[in-house]
């Protein structure tokens, strides 16, 4: 995204010299972080909390250049609330699962995201990225493992076969720190892809944004609203969102030839939402405009540097999988590195990182470019047939199926080869490969809980109760239902098609990597060997 | 795998040639394409079958002057 305009920072944080900046030799950490936006901060989180020192470097001493991100989705939640952060964005946010499409003056599709109930975590919710990041900051802050360095901006990368050695600048001049592993979270221009001469490529589209943030007193509904060629906005699209704070988000659609500095004229962008807005008041709280790109590094591990996040890989807003699938890239990311740190698992899996996040890349840079070639048609033909479609869709509901204003964030699924690929038939909704889905549980005391928070941050084996008491393999935890956890509600048997015996294995960051009719504690120790990287082909 | 059928399949070719024309006749020339497009797309729909909608797409490039 290439933005424009008025930058306001909401939160501000102090420099501090570091120790490691008197040490005539570059001093060594085991893991360096590069960047503390949500996906740096969200890495450092997880890290930390499984072990593994992290220090944390940005060059800014702020955060909130405007609102930027903006939909976080259930799984980005649920991440979240694996780092302690979770709840908090959660109640601050706006919830939301219902999107609306207009095409001129009328509704012609309507979608709802999360159908179905007993999930901790809604559909979506609404929040300025910076509140976001304030909340993982202050995570950050309780966390002995992990510290941000303000204002520390990395200038210069060299790796050998054991580390990675950085030049960094401060407001007290230069000085070098080693790590054995180098995280870039640093953002779509990122530094680290410069220095390391990675190409960046994919599509950038030929149309611009106008983003408003207003203060308004409205009673619109909590859904997302999409508008193609509305009545208020002579035949370009416009969409609105509710945030917190009693703050909207207008995009409007403002084609590839107009100029970003008389756009954002305040006056020039009262004019347009004064049309829409039919003389209710309100303040402008932050103005941008943006252009938008589709693209990715080749790879996302260069031997000891790994790149998450928008530093990794670009998507255009519609369908808000930035933000949330860079965490995702940090969810993936931690255990993998702190097994390796631990020396419990061979340097190799890290590849799967690689694999697994670039599948997921791809996902949302297809949703994302057909999502904008829809909304930003490419030729003459190409526009008739969005425009048929949407006549169409006025009608009949095969043609509301193909309306395409964002198709949102869900979690990735992974076709990898950390998997135990099934023997025995399931049903249900949960799928090798993708996140366990959560369930209202209740446990031994009595007590109403959510089956992700009952998940440990190492494997789980859940085991369906027959009465046999499955002995696991060290280090993974065990949780059987019916006994630790009880399923009242029924909802964990149909989402995991579970039978008395049943087991399920999930990895570290809650995906499902394999299931078993019945234990049998070899299966399970080769099925944890397999997602562990150790016999992978 | 469905096969897209290129046999003739109307009793009445001519009437059904005539009921698309007769369609277009009035209409200028984007008003016609945007006609087309939406043509497209209900038929497309009720064939239903991405085998046959990428057989169809290729013959229709294939032939293109
Ligand atoms: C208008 C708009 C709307 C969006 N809406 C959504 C949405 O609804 N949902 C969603 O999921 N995503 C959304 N996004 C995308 C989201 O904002 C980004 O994907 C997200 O911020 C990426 O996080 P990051 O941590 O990878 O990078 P960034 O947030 O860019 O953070 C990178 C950090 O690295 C620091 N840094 C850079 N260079 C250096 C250096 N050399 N040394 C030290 N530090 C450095 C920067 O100061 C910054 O703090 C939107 C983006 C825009 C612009």
């Amino acid at each position: 995204m290439v933005e424009t305009q008025q930058r306001q920072s909401v939160f501000s944080f102090g420099y501090s010299r570091s120790a490691d900046q008197d040490s005539a030799r570059p001093v060594r950490h085991p893991v360096i972080i590069v960047g503390a936006g949500p996906v740096g901060l969200a890495a450092g989180i997880d890290l930390a909390q499984r072990g593994v020192p992290v220090v944390i470097l940005d060059d800014a001493d702020r955060i909130g250049e405007g609102s930027r991100g903006l939909c976080y989705s259930k799984r980005c939640l649920e991440v979240l609330d694996t780092l302690g952060a979770g709840e908090a964005v959660a109640e601050k946010g706006v919830e939301w699962k219902v999107g609306k499409v207009y095409f001129k003056d009328r509704e012609v599709y309507e979608f709802d995201l999360l159908p179905d109930a007993g999930h901790k975590m809604p559909a979506f919710v609404n929040l300025q990225q910076y509140y976001l990041e304030n909340y993982l900051v202050e995570r950050v802050e309780q966390l002995d493992e992990v510290t941000v360095r303000w204002r520390n901006k990395l200038t210069g990368v060299a790796q050998d076969t054991d580390g990675v050695t950085i030049d960094i600048e401060t407001p007290d001049g230069p000085y070098q720190l080693r790590a054995d592993w180098l995280i870039a979270a640093d953002g779509a221009n990122s530094t680290l892809r410069k220095l390391m001469d990675i190409e960046f490529v994919g599509e950038t589209f030929r149309d611009q944004f106008l983003i408003a943030d207003i203060k308004m007193d409205a009673d619109f509904p909590a859904v997302r609203r999409f508008w193609f060629e509305p009545p208020f906005h002579d035949g370009q699209s416009t969409l609105l969102h509710k945030q917190p704070d009693g703050v909207w988000r207008v995009d409007f659609q403002i084609g590839w030839d107009a100029d970003p500095k008389e756009e954002t004229k305040p006056e020039k962008v009262r004019a347009r939402l004064d049309k829409m807005m039919e003389g209710r008041p309100y303040e402008l709280e932050w103005l941008s405009v943006y252009t938008f790109q589709c693209r990715r590094n080749e790879r996302f591990v260069y031997d000891r540097v790994i790149f998450t996040g928008d530093a990794a890989h670009q998507v255009s807003p519609f369908g808000a999988r930035g933000a949330n699938s860079g965490i995702e890239d940090s969810h993936n990311l931690a255990w993998k590195l702190a097994l390796v740190l631990k020396g419990e698992a061979p340097a190799s899996l890290l590849e799967s990182y690689d694999l697994e996040r670039i599948q997921a890349a791809e996902t949302n840079i297809g949703h994302s470019t057909r999502s904008t070639d829809f909304l930003v048609p490419k030729s003459p033909g190409d526009k008739r047939l969005r425009d048929a479609v949407l006549d169409l869709a006025v009608e009949f509901p095969f043609a509301r199926r193909m309306v395409n204003s964002g198709r949102l964030h869900t979690a990735a699924h992974y076709d990898s080869p950390l998997s135990t690929p099934d023997t025995e038939d399931f049903g249900g909704t949960a799928k090798l490969g993708d996140p366990a889905p959560d369930a209202p549980m209740t446990d031994a005391s009595g007590k109403d809980v959510w089956l992700l928070n009952a998940l440990s941050r190492d494997f789980t084996l859940l085991h369906v109760t027959n009465g046999a008491a499955p002995n696991v393999p060290e280090g993974v935890s065990l949780i059987t239902i019916g006994e630790d956890l009880k399923d009242k509600s029924g909802l964990f048997a149909k989402r995991y098609d579970a039978m008395p015996g049943a087991c399920y294995l999930l990895r570290p960051d809650q995906y499902l990597t394999a299931r078993f009719r019945s234990f049998d504690r070899d299966r399970v120790e080769a099925a944890i060997a397999r997602a562990k990287g150790a016999t992978h082909g | 795998m469905a096969d897209l059928d290129t046999s003739s399949r109307f009793d009445n070719p001519d009437a059904a040639f005539q009921l698309v024309v007769d369609a277009h006749r009035a209409l200028d020339a984007e008003a016609s394409a945007e006609f087309n497009a939406r043509l497209v797309l209900l038929l497309a729909n009720h064939i239903g079958d991405m085998d046959v909608l990428k057989q169809a797409v290729e013959a229709a490039a294939k032939t293109a002057r």
